[in-house]
């Protein structure tokens, strides 16, 4: 089983979520499943990723034939590539691009990240993918995110193999609503071409049918998990703050996050207990609103705003808070409260997130309910059986949620997809009989 | 003769409202009034009604049918101000004289696995009220959900009563037969009564279960299975909640009838009925070991669906620790609200185990444990300034002085009582004159033990 990966993001280069959903996926179907090789094209590797996967560079793939010796390619390529596979992509340019911007060896340069000129990365990585098509062997597509919906859609063209796409976020959980019509469209194109979708949770699941009017039959919800700590952030000891207790909000600080409802309800608590500090972590650009709002409640001596946490400085974060909470408006999947859980803290989440779908042992409250929301941090930090009960039980129940098992039940969907009909052409009783297969809470 | 000997449980709680934590010490009422009205009509109408016209028809229809009932205290409030024509039903059944009330903790709690003396205290209430409404003082009890130990039973047996139902758990009996008369190891006095949970489950649970094997089941084919028991198996406890006529299995699925038809049946295979009291009058072929707790709920059939996650232990722990203040308080509105917090399925809405769905107001078990603790943090708050913030040190050892004296005053009680049985031995003409004169400085003797209490108040 070869699969051929989009992706924008890959550690450790690591600007949000998307990066950490990739790795996982993908490991987790090397670890589990020794047939598969998974051929990962990223915009611009940095040449540190991990070598369980092949990785190929769209920045070192050319589309515009340049003559050059074989040391000469072998000196300017980085080493996860050998020229052999340079020549091999250079046989395969499909049509004349020696009007676009490209380098000595025929290739275009990608800023990476989320750079101003997105859209124009987005188009030229479709451009190289429809080489890679081209020149690769592979059984199925899979792209992730929006971003690389294009490149996929362009290889199936090319190749004809089956297209997954990967949603890990959509436009409407960004906006509440109000979408960009450039990002919709883009999204909207790849599920149109898309012959498997597989969204992060029930939640987007049904935000994909009902916004991007998909078929039901071939969209699937395909949670996230989380890879066990690394020893070094398993022994980060968790701080005891004595009499007082902390209780932390970790994201960006932006209205998808819903730092809002943190403020208001950490508000409310404030004016019973004199014991409980706020802890904002993170960026965003409702930074300063949040700072503002919290001395205009009087509260801003019980609420500090450390800035944005990164690597392990997220972890210490995690261990020294006694209660983590995600107020989220609409939240695709969410991994934070899956780390906290792994670092022994109780975590309250609101119901619009995705994980709370294969969580049970968390604190679930509607996000706008502020006094629920209260309700359940002053609880946490009162009741030492609450707290002990959750920081136990999650543990347990996030160490059940591995990357391995997702990746069979996307092995199951490829399986599908290569082998069986069309999804759209199944009856609805066999589509369920499949969902109910992969469905995480099985026999939970 | 084989005799069934059918008991049926009423018992509603008292909801409680949704509580935030900023109302502690603001809001001192912890009810839901509309929830309460809306339920326990609604079980009234569906059930309660229609399955005591049944019971009544039946009693009036054959009069060897008997069968036996328990009020819990919070239950009997609730009908008292919401459905009385419940008791009105009731009382008409008592008038057949073919029913007997059962004793249980007036607030279906769990005061027996923490704390005697309220549990006794809980349990002469209920007597009392039972005397009170019906006229009879019961001598059989029940405990909250069938919660049994070999320490309750000593408990219970020292209250005075003859005999106790309890759940025929396997894990007590393993090859024994539920079908005998058992008593208590700790105190061979007090009967026990066993359920049959197979054939109990059969009509509690199963009865309109189309995936069980035995669908559908009727009273010839259930009432076959009992005809069928080994000679000398002749008590058949079918212990169940009254709720199962129209909650737990629809009215639409002919239990009705299916109850209405077992008295004929059953005399045609000359199968008889009997109360607790009645089968209690027979000898015990044996005593039962139970050291560790029983009860008739889940799997388990143990007391892990109340207390078996830390949440759980930690509001029963929070709770019976003010048991000793509660009880000499004598605050009426602190011991109402009391009764209606320590009703079992406050602790159960808070079970953790897979399977349980059905919580009241609440969405999860960690809702139900905060809202829990948020009143019982105000209702603390309230009885502790009862005592006008002394430590609580210091009321422990007045409490345990106040117990002391009382203990003293028992025995002394005792010894008078002994002593004056000895005087009659040997002076029987002179006792006659003396015995008014001598129940005089009896009572002046018990005042000082109240005093004490007084003080506290």
């Amino acid at each position: 089983m070869k699969v051929l990966m989009f992706g924008w993001e890959f550690p450790p280069k690591i600007y949000g979520g998307l990066a950490v959903a990739s790795y996982g996926i993908t490991k987790g179907m090397v670890d589990g499943q020794p047939d598969a090789e998974v051929t990962f094209c990223l915009p611009k590797p940095t040449g540190q990723e991990e070598k369980f996967l092949r990785i190929i560079g769209m920045n070192q793939v050319p589309i515009v034939y340049r003559d050059h010796d074989y040391d000469y390619v072998k000196n300017r390529l980085p080493d996860y590539m050998t020229p052999e596979e340079y020549y091999n992509f250079r046989n395969h340019i499909y049509a004349d691009f020696s009007y676009m911007n490209v380098n000595d060896m025929g290739c275009m340069e990608f800023a990476g990240g989320y750079p101003g000129n997105l859209h124009d990365e987005i188009n030229n990585f479709s451009i190289i993918a429809g080489v890679i098509a081209r020149s690769e062997q592979f059984d199925i597509i899979h792209a992730h995110d929006w971003l690389t919906y294009p490149a996929g859609v362009h290889a199936k063209m090319v190749s004809g193999k089956p297209l997954c796409i990967h949603v890990h976020a959509t436009d409407f959980d960004r906006s509440r609503g109000k979408v960009n019509p450039t990002v919709y469209s883009i999204e909207k194109n790849g599920m149109d071409h898309a012959d498997c979708i597989m969204c992060v949770s029930e939640l987007t699941r049904q935000t994909v049918i009902r916004e991007y009017h998909q078929d039901p039959r071939k969209c699937f919800a395909i949670h996230n998990a989380v890879y066990p700590l690394p020893k070094d952030y398993l022994d980060i000891p968790r701080v005891d703050h004595g009499k007082e207790k902390v209780v932390t909000f970790l994201g960006r600080i932006t209205m998808q996050k819903g730092p809002e409802y943190f403020i208001e309800a950490a508000d409310l608590v404030c004016q019973r207990s004199k014991n409980i500090r706020f802890c904002f972590a993170g960026s965003g650009d409702k930074y300063w609103e949040m700072v503002d709002l919290a001395a205009a409640k009087g509260i801003a001596d019980r609420c500090h705003f450390p800035g944005f946490q990164r690597g392990k400085e997220v972890y210490e974060c995690y261990k020294a808070s006694d209660v983590f909470v995600m107020p989220s408006v609409s939240e695709p999947f969410g991994i934070a409260p899956l780390e906290a859980m792994q670092c022994g803290t109780p975590c309250i989440i609101s119901k619009q997130s995705g994980c709370g779908e294969i969580l049970d042992k968390v604190i679930k409250v509607d996000y706008w309910d502020i006094n629920a929301m209260a309700d359940a941090i002053y609880s946490l930090c009162t009741n030492e059986g609450l707290h002990q009960y959750l920081a136990e039980e999650g543990l347990k129940e996030v160490d059940k949620i591995t990357w391995v098992n997702v990746s069979l039940r996307i092995r199951r969907l490829y399986d599908e997809c290569i082998w069986g009909k069309a999804f759209c052409d199944r009856s609805w009783e066999e589509v369920e009989a499949i969902r109910r297969d992969i469905d995480p809470m099985k026999g939970r | 003769m084989k005799k069934i000997c059918l008991y049926f449980e009423i018992h509603q709680i008292i909801h409680l409202k949704r509580y935030r934590f900023f109302d502690i010490g603001r809001d001192h009422y912890y009810y839901d009034d509309y929830e309460n009205e809306r339920s326990i009509n609604d079980i009234a109408e569906r059930s309660y009604v229609p399955a005591l016209q049944t019971l009544i028809q039946m009693c009036k229809d054959y009069p060897e049918f008997r069968v036996a009932f328990s009020l819990s205290g919070c239950g009997l409030e609730q009908l008292e101000f919401h459905a009385p024509q419940v008791l009105d039903l009731l009382q008409e059944l008592n008038a057949t004289g073919q029913v007997e009330f059962l004793c249980e903790p007036y607030s279906h709690g769990l005061a027996s696995l923490a704390n005697e003396e309220s549990f006794a205290a809980e349990v002469k209430h209920m007597s009392d009220t039972i005397y009170e409404k019906f006229g009879k003082r019961p001598t059989i009890f029940r405990n909250s959900s069938l919660i049994y130990n070999d320490d309750i039973g000593a408990q219970v047996a020292a209250m005075g009563f003859k005999g106790m139902i309890t759940e025929g758990a396997k894990q007590v009996l393993g090859w024994k037969s539920p079908h005998y008369i058992y008593s208590c190891a700790a105190d061979p006095r007090l009967k026990l009564l066993l359920r049959d949970i197979k054939l109990s489950e059969d009509i509690t649970e199963r009865f309109s279960r189309q995936d069980w094997s035995e669908f559908p089941l009727f009273a010839d084919k259930w009432l076959d299975w009992i005809a069928s028991t080994p000679e000398g198996e002749d008590i058949i406890n079918i212990f169940g909640e009254l709720v199962t006529f129209g909650i737990l299995q629809p009215l639409s699925s002919n239990i009705l009838d299916f109850l209405k038809a077992i008295p004929a049946l059953a005399k045609e295979r000359g199968i008889g009925f009997a109360l607790p009291s009645e089968i209690c009058e027979q000898e015990s072929v044996g005593t039962l070991d139970v050291p560790y707790s029983i009860s008739w709920v889940d799997e388990e059939r143990d007391t892990s669906c109340w207390l078996g996650n830390v949440m759980q232990r930690e509001a029963f722990n929070k709770l019976y620790s003010i048991a000793d203040r509660v009880r000499v308080c004598g605050d009426r509105r602190i011991q109402i609200d009391w009764d209606s917090l320590q009703a079992s399925n406050n602790f159960r809405f808070m079970t953790t185990k897979p399977g349980y769905q059905y919580r009241g107001i609440y969405d999860s078990p960690y809702d139900a444990f905060t809202n829990y603790m948020n009143i019982l943090g105000d209702f603390i708050a309230r009885v502790n300034n009862l005592y006008g913030g002394a430590d609580n040190e210091e009321i422990d050892g007045l409490i345990t002085l106040i117990k002391n004296q009382g203990d003293e005053l028992e025995a002394k009680d005792k010894e008078i009582e002994r002593l004056r049985k000895k005087l009659e031995k040997y002076n029987p003409t002179e006792f006659e004159e003396e015995s008014s004169e001598e129940a005089e400085p009896k009572k002046v003797a018990k005042k000082p033990g109240r005093k004490p209490k007084a003080k506290k108040e």
